[in-house]
């Protein structure tokens, strides 16, 4: 705890904390798109609904659940302590700033893109994590994907969040990198390799669900 | 050439402050952008008007007293160039010039265009510098320094303080004129022994003094008049890391 809270009093501390929340939830990112690939296998739903059932039983997943619901407050209530104090640091605005000129949009809407993202989280949880949980009886998670992808807007709600985490971990995946000091020619490569699987690839495989279930339904 | 001036015009620290738009005529394109200001200035002084205040010393791009605002950019439209180095030719004849001091919590503005800067020396006394005497000249010689960190020590040094890194940033954080310091005494052998505590007293300055936290836009590098590379920002993390754990 007190390496925690003396992180917290430092503005570079703050980025330690923000990145390292960033990268364990990219982390999950990947596991999470892992297990879901079992929705395109083609039998009718059979192994997602095995592995979706499964999930919940496991005390390991709802240890770790506690630990990634603790660590996805602590970076958006970061997030935006950080984001509303620098706000304050610039009390008169520039008449004309060319901000384009010298930066990237996706580093300059990273509070944007991280609301947007929380207000889709909302909604997946009610929508997906709420029933597979709490729901009495048998359900179908598999049928519940599909039924919900169904509808073009719920569809398009979710490719729309998607392209959006797209934008946030395309600035936030290197710049994670950055906060902990890895800036070295010998690895360059390999980051933006990574960067790319984590911006890219990874909500691209997200919103290929929706998008699945859209054109086959 | 003629331009059309926009200048923001404030009498004190206190004072409100607001546009006010100048002329500037007979201006050739030889002329750089502090003496273009000269002839604006000098007819208003003819006219019994208040000149517009600027800061400016060496004019020659080493004293970093220069920075101001053009059109949205911190020292103007190039890249690596410090006000009193930008010349008209870089502007359209005609066209209007808008002129903003640096704008950051940090810097308050003393005179029109002039702010200060002072938290920038307070950064610096609170760990900018090494305490061990390093002899005369050629004692500093027989410690050796491999060629390549000597550059890269040299490169964060060019840091002249001008404060368009904050002026630019959209957190108006000092991270990259912290980093260049930092980073300049990381890498040579007389900075070690006082590393650790240099890193922590310069940041909690920095923070102290209400600049904002770093969100690795990189808008510093880009606006930075002597190019001072964010791969020093990267090491001022790695030595604030290296700090807590050890
Ligand atoms: C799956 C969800 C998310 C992932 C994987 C993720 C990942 C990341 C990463 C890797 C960073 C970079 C950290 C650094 O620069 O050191 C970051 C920064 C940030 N995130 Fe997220 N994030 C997510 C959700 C959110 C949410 C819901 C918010 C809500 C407000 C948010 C707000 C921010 C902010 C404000 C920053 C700092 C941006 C900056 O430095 O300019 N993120 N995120
Ligand atoms: S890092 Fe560059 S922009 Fe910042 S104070 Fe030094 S010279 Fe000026
Ligand atoms: S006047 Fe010295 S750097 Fe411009």
């Amino acid at each position: 705890m007190g390496i925690l809270s003396g992180l917290y009093s430092s503005s570079v501390g703050k980025k330690i904390l923000m990145g390292t929340t960033g990268l364990f939830l990219c982390i999950y990112l990947v596991v999470h798109l892992a297990g879901n690939l079992l929705l395109f296998k083609n039998d009718n739903g059979e192994s997602f609904n095995a592995y979706a059932e499964l999930l919940p039983s496991l005390t390991i997943i709802r240890i770790i659940e506690i630990v990634l619901f603790a660590i996805f407050a602590g970076h958006i209530v970061l997030g935006t302590i950080f984001w509303t104090s620098n706000r304050k640091k610039r009390p008169k605005k520039y008449e004309v700033n060319k901000q384009s000129e010298n930066s990237s949009i996706f580093s300059r809407t990273m509070f944007l893109t991280g609301s947007i993202v929380f207000i889709f989280l909302v909604v997946h949880m009610r929508q997906f994590w709420g029933p597979s949980r709490f729901a009495t009886g048998e359900v179908s998670m598999y049928h519940l994907v599909k039924t919900a992808f169904a509808n073009p807007l719920y569809a398009m709600f979710y490719i729309i969040a998607m392209a959006l985490l797209a934008f946030h971990l395309r600035h936030g995946f290197q710049s994670a990198l950055q906060t902990f000091g890895v800036s070295n020619q010998k690895y360059a490569l390999m980051v933006k390799v990574l960067g790319i699987i984590f911006w890219l690839v990874i909500p691209a495989g997200f919103a290929a669900m929706p998008l699945f279930f859209l054109l086959n339904s | 050439m003629q331009f059309t001036l926009k200048v923001w015009r404030q009498h004190d620290r206190q004072a409100e402050g607001k546009f006010v738009e100048y002329k500037a005529t007979d201006i050739t394109p030889d002329m750089s952008f502090l003496e273009m200001l000269d002839a604006v200035n000098l007819d208003l002084a003819r006219n019994g008007e208040e000149t517009i205040a600027f800061d400016h010393d060496c004019r020659e791009g080493i004293c970093g007293s220069c920075g101001m605002y053009i059109n949205g950019r911190a020292h103007g439209p190039l890249r690596g160039v410090a006000t009193c180095q930008l010349y008209m030719r870089s502007f359209k004849d005609g066209n209007t010039i808008v002129l903003e001091p640096w704008r950051a919590k940090a810097f308050p503005v003393i005179k029109d265009l002039v702010v200060d800067r002072s938290a920038f020396d307070r950064i610096i006394q609170a760990g900018g510098y090494v305490s061990v005497d390093t002899g005369g000249v050629p004692d500093a010689n027989t410690i050796p320094v491999p060629k390549p960190i000597a550059e890269e020590a040299f490169d964060a040094a060019a840091c002249i303080g001008c404060g368009a890194c904050v002026a630019a940033c959209k957190n108006s954080s000092a991270m990259l004129f912290v980093a260049a310091k930092v980073s300049q005494l990381a890498l040579l052998p007389q900075g070690q022994p006082e590393q650790k505590a240099r890193v922590e007293r310069m940041i909690a300055q920095m923070d102290e003094e209400e600049f904002g936290g770093c969100s690795n836009t990189y808008a510093c590098e880009a606006e930075c008049p002597k190019e001072i590379s964010v791969s020093h920002i990267a090491r001022l993390n790695r030595e604030f890391l290296k700090a807590r754990l050890k």
